[in-house]
């Protein structure tokens, strides 16, 4: 029952907390700006073909019911919240009139495949390589990895994609430029072989960098563990360096490394915007590229939203792993 | 401070690197109010002439020389970067320290604020928000724009170090002695943050840098200015590598690359010479 008071309720608290902070916040920001999507929406379609004032008034209280923007604002709050809490996320204005959450069901599967894949990748390579620089800091091989990754990890991401993309559809031209697939989604090597062609760019751009921060991290982990006395004298047991490095000094490493992993991929749901965008990757984050566009509000609040239930769902999953991962971390 | 810099170039062989770099980017900033054009005059030069002696990095599809332009890429994103560092930075500072030195109910209210904002994602915020605003943004709000949105990690590692301050003898003393609240902080505890304020300015570059790339190469930013990321927008847009005139597009990458590298090498330096626990903090900043 302590359990339950005082380590669970109030991290489920802070979940509802950012929750709250999130929402509300996707809720004010598009309201606070001097756009009205319905008078936006009702331009668009009047420039398109003339209505008769009548049909033009009905139009706009349909429009203005779904878009959620009726009466004031306290009102419109209230009624927002009813809807998310209904899982109705209103009609998409880009593909009119399906749901938003259809458009997002679609465009998700690609996203948690390349991104999934990709982050647990690059955490493994990221902590293998680290630990292993840091446990033999003065080979060379461990030198010039550590340096090649420094110089790779604080290059801004959009960058690195796009070199990627030049030099391996441009100059060199073995991956396709835009795509997740070929032909129709059916378990065939030829499609499969396809989607996997096409998601290899992709992944590697973000296995590079994020190998890079996740090596530069498990080093330094690393080298604080192997200073630590029952490492030095698990080496004076003359126990098998192997031994030492996965089961003594990984080990310990781990915590952080597992509270990262688990925060990463909560972060997946908010689509890796920049990725998709480069490559053109047909999964969340360039289906909020296309809404950014088209001016889809109702589309960007619904993968806002969904990126932050994601994460704040993640970050509390991994506190309430916590003891579970380590019995030293007792609940306070 | 001085003698600080002076220990650290000497010692640090990557705070040398970095500051050897941040001295050639500052050299290009202070050529941009020598440029011989302004930065949106356009049809000044021969339009796509590759990079020569007379050009040296070449001629934009506008008619600019990539040179200058560059010159006032770096100096605007550098602006961008360093508006947003200082609204983040203080804003974290003033909540920091208040939630830290006051404490109690209004600790935990900015505290949970914070968390709040460390785990909500930055990037499809700033995009909503830079979308809505779309055609009316300009340096200056989207400055202001990245510097609201990154206050939230530093300002817990400063209200950490002003809680550990607040029990020192010397904070007793001068609440003893009669000091007001607003000079404790200011005068007693504020030189402490001081070097922390210094890592954490270099990793908000490195943030704020990112940040504008992104939303400048989606379009999202002020489009008739030069920054790095809308020499990259541009260059794509009069589709410099089908064409191939790589050179519109190198500059502003190779650039880039340079000083994010400059920037994290002297922050390299500059956490360790801190405390070697700082480093591993200010990795997970970014992450």
């Amino acid at each position: 029952m302590t359990l339950l008071k005082e380590y669970i309720a109030p991290r489920f608290a802070q979940w509802l907390v950012v929750i709250f902070v999130g929402v509300t916040l996707t809720f004010l920001i598009p309201r606070l700006s001097p756009i009205n999507p319905v008078d936006q929406a009702m331009a668009r379609l009047q420039s398109q073909q003339r209505m008769d004032p009548n049909a033009a008034q009905v139009l706009r209280n349909t429009l203005q019911d779904l878009y959620g923007v009726k009466g004031n604002i306290f009102e419109q709050y209230v009624a927002f919240w009813k809807r998310l809490l209904r899982g109705d996320l209103g009609p998409s204005f880009l593909a009119f009139p399906t749901p938003v959450i259809q458009m997002i069901g679609v465009a998700i599967g690609w996203t948690v495949g390349l991104l999934g894949t990709a982050v647990i990748i690059s955490w493994l390579l990221g902590i293998f390589l680290g630990s292993l620089a840091g446990y033999f800091p003065d080979r060379w091989w461990s030198k010039v990895l550590e340096q090649s990754l420094v110089t790779v990890y604080p290059v801004p991401y959009f960058i690195l994609a796009f070199v990627l993309l030049i030099l391996f559809t441009y100059y060199w031209p073995v991956f396709p430029l835009v795509g997740g697939g070929r032909g129709t989604p059916a378990f065939t090597w030829d499609y499969i072989s396809s989607v996997l062609h096409h998601a290899f760019l992709p992944a590697l751009s973000i296995i590079v960098g994020a190998t890079a921060f996740r090596f530069t991290m498990a080093k330094a982990l690393a080298s604080t563990e192997v200073s630590s006395d029952y490492v030095q004298y698990a080496e004076m047991a003359a126990l098998p360096k192997r031994k030492i490095l996965f089961f003594y000094v990984i080990r310990n490493t781990m915590l952080p490394h597992v509270n990262d992993l688990a925060l990463s991929l909560g972060s997946i749901f908010g689509g890796a915007l920049i990725t998709e965008v480069v490559f053109s990757y047909p999964g969340l984050g360039y289906t909020l590229y296309n809404a950014i566009n088209a001016a889809d509000y109702n589309l960007l609040m619904g993968i806002t939203l969904l990126s932050i239930v994601g994460i704040a769902t993640a970050s509390l999953l991994v506190d309430l792993c916590y003891p579970l991962f380590d019995p030293r971390v007792r609940y306070r | 401070m001085l003698t600080t810099t002076r220990d650290l170039l000497r010692y640090s062989p990557s705070f040398r690197a970095g500051a050897i770099i941040l001295v050639f980017v500052l050299l290009f900033v202070v050529l941009s109010f020598f440029s011989p054009y302004a930065q949106d005059e356009r049809r000044v030069v021969p339009t796509n002439k590759p990079p020569s002696s007379e050009y040296i990095l070449g001629t934009s599809a506008t008619g600019q020389d990539v040179f200058w332009m560059l010159t006032f890429a770096v100096r605007n994103t550098l602006m961008v970067a360093g508006l947003a560092v200082i609204i983040g930075r203080s804003i974290g500072v003033v909540l920091g320290m208040i939630s830290g030195y006051v404490g109690g109910t209004l600790d935990r209210v900015l505290s949970s604020l914070a968390d709040s904002f460390i785990v909500i994602p930055v990037l499809p915020l700033l995009i909503l928000i830079a979308s809505l605003l779309r055609g009316q943004i300009t340096l200056l709000s989207l400055g202001l724009l990245i510097g609201f949105l990154d206050w939230a990690y530093p300002s817990k590692r400063y209200r950490a170090q002003v809680l550990s301050l607040r029990e020192r003898e010397f904070t007793h003393t001068a609440v003893f002695s009669g000091m007001s609240t607003l000079r404790i902080v200011l005068q007693q505890h504020l030189p402490f943050l001081i070097p922390y304020l210094l890592a954490d300015a270099v990793s908000g570059f490195l943030f704020a840098i990112g940040f504008e790339v992104t939303l400048s190469v989606l379009g999202l930013s002020d489009m008739n200015m030069q920054t790095i990321g809308t020499m990259i927008y541009w260059g794509n847009y009069y589709e410099a590598l089908l064409a191939n005139r790589t050179w519109v597009l190198v500059a502003p990458v190779v650039a880039s690359i340079v000083i994010v590298i400059g920037f994290y090498q002297a922050s390299i330096g500059l956490s360790q010479f801190l405390d070697p626990r700082t480093r591993l903090a200010h990795l997970q900043v970014k992450g």
